[in-house]
């Protein structure tokens, strides 16, 4: 996928996401509460997340890496 | 109703299911808290283990070649104790200790014969405290946090809070994070001469028995972030969050053992700027399809003023085999730019200001993929009730430096 085609994508998701919101009483979140569509990481993607940070020069907006380390080798 | 049982995790869920009067399922250990609200107690702990295994040919270590096999076994364990106040609002300790044991092939070329240690460990404790207003769901809280290893050390501390919206179905947070650092000043040998004959054998970043530390000297590192965030369910199926992180960092930004080769042919170590800054902007957009897939999507856009400009984006496809249980394949795009101070081994000119021929800063894409398996049945998994929920997951990464790397983990949350 070229960058160009990640960014309208990644557009074009948001402008659909944030015209159509409606309000929900909590009965009607079963749904949004399954422990599948939590918006942050899987606790057992922790030490990819790690691994990634030292690997990759890009990090952040992604609740990633909360510790030190140099990362070396 | 039944997903609802093994709905922990969420963050808006959390809010929702710590108020009795909304709550579709009340465990024992909630009734019990009811009885005695200002008691503390364990409520829950997570255990994560990890196996990294790496190789590829362009280490840092020996100036853009060479081997860069890597193995790391990471594990870490985090104890979360819960109690209420007198005004009834959620107070939550979470307590957390890692500890990493690593081998890296290129550690050992920190002595130019390949004579240091290729191990060494990481210990990370941790310690948060958040409050949660029980009427309104808003949190704040305090971190801090530790990092050793034999060549680095971090301290850290945040501030962090959240605040619902009116109608519960949209929340924003931040975080403010400090990182005071320092890097141990261990030089190639052939730039420390006095260490080798110290600690012949073992000189190196990461191992045991490394001699002279008190001759190495450091430096600092620090690091501010101000990360933003703003989540919305938009409807019964789809919601979305918007993440932005601020970054700065300045101090000793190199790493001292970063070998470096110039044209001429002589070597000398890593020289990048004392500051950065960097920009990364995000989304994540999940989507409940039909009664057993959810759609987990992740983009993020990043830049700093090294010249570096990223994009990532992960797809994640949840299948939910039962309610219980879920297959989940995954698939993450990488691609960066070359930092402006990057160039591969022997093409840097002495004349040059800045240089570095670590990879982590060159031009390339990578690809990651794997699948996850959780497991969270309400009798608890195998049958131990204390043992409420199990994943594992295996990912293969790819890069086009030809880095290669497999990793597998393990998640165990107990009750």
């Amino acid at each position: 996928m070229t960058t160009k085609a990640m960014k309208v994508l990644a557009c074009l998701l948001i402008v659909i996401g944030c015209t159509s919101c409606v309000h929900l009483k909590e009965y009607q979140k079963s749904r949004i509460n399954d422990s599948e569509m939590v918006l942050s990481n899987r606790k057992v993607e922790k030490n990819e997340l790690n691994f990634q940070s030292y690997r990759e020069a890009a990090s952040g907006a992604n609740v990633g890496k909360t510790g030190g380390g140099c990362g070396c080798n | 109703m039944i997903c609802r049982l093994n709905a922990h995790a969420q963050v808006k869920q959390d809010s929702a299911s710590n108020k009795p009067s909304s709550s579709l399922y009340n465990s024992p250990s909630q009734d019990s808290a009811k009885y005695n609200p200002r008691k503390l107690k364990l409520d829950e702990v997570d255990f994560v283990s990890s196996y990294y295994s790496q190789n590829g040919d362009h280490s840092a270590v020996t100036g853009g070649i060479g081997t860069e096999k890597v193995t790391d076994f990471a594990n870490s364990i985090a104890l979360n104790f819960v109690w209420t106040n007198k005004h009834q609002n959620k107070n939550t300790l979470a307590v957390g200790l890692g500890f990493d044991a690593h081998t890296a092939a290129s550690q050992a070329y920190v002595s130019k014969t390949g004579a240091s240690s290729p191990n060494g460990t990481r210990l990370y404790p941790s310690l948060d405290w958040t409050v949660e207003n029980a009427k309104t769901g808003n949190t704040f809280g305090v971190g801090t946090y530790y990092s050793t290893e034999y060549n680095y050390q971090s301290l850290g501390a945040d501030l962090h809070f959240s605040e619902k919206t009116d109608d519960k179905n949209g929340e924003f947070s931040a975080k403010l994070q400090g990182y005071f650092d320092h890097v141990t000043l261990i030089y190639p040998s052939e730039f420390n001469p006095m260490a080798i004959d110290i600690s012949s054998s073992n000189y190196g970043g990461g191992g045991h028995n490394h001699g002279n530390d008190d001759n190495n000297g450091s430096s600092p590192r620090e690091t501010y972030s101000a990360a933003f965030g703003y989540t919305q369910i938009i409807n019964s199926r789809l919601q979305i969050a918007f993440l932005a992180d601020v970054v700065g960092q300045n101090g000793y930004l190199s790493l001292p053992f970063h070998r470096v080769y110039f044209t001429t042919g002589k070597d000398t170590i890593e020289k990048l700027p004392s500051s950065r800054f960097k920009l990364p902007l995000g989304f994540r957009l999940n989507y409940f399809w039909g009664d057993n897939i959810i759609l987990r999507s992740y983009y993020r856009y990043y830049l700093d003023n090294w010249g570096i400009r990223s994009n990532t984006a992960n797809l994640e496809v949840a299948y939910k085999v039962s309610p219980f249980f879920s297959i989940s394949p995954f698939y993450r795009f990488y691609n960066q730019s070359a930092a402006r101070y990057f160039a591969p081994y022997g093409e840097h000119s002495p004349t040059d200001q800045y240089y570095t021929s670590n990879y982590e800063y060159a031009k390339f894409s990578s690809q990651f993929f794997g699948v996850g398996f959780r497991i969270a049945p309400p009798n608890g998994v195998f049958g131990w009730q204390g043992l409420h929920e199990l994943e594992i997951r295996y990912g293969h990464y790819t890069q086009t430096t030809d880095l290669v790397s497999d990793v597998v983990s393990l998640s165990l949350g107990f009750k």
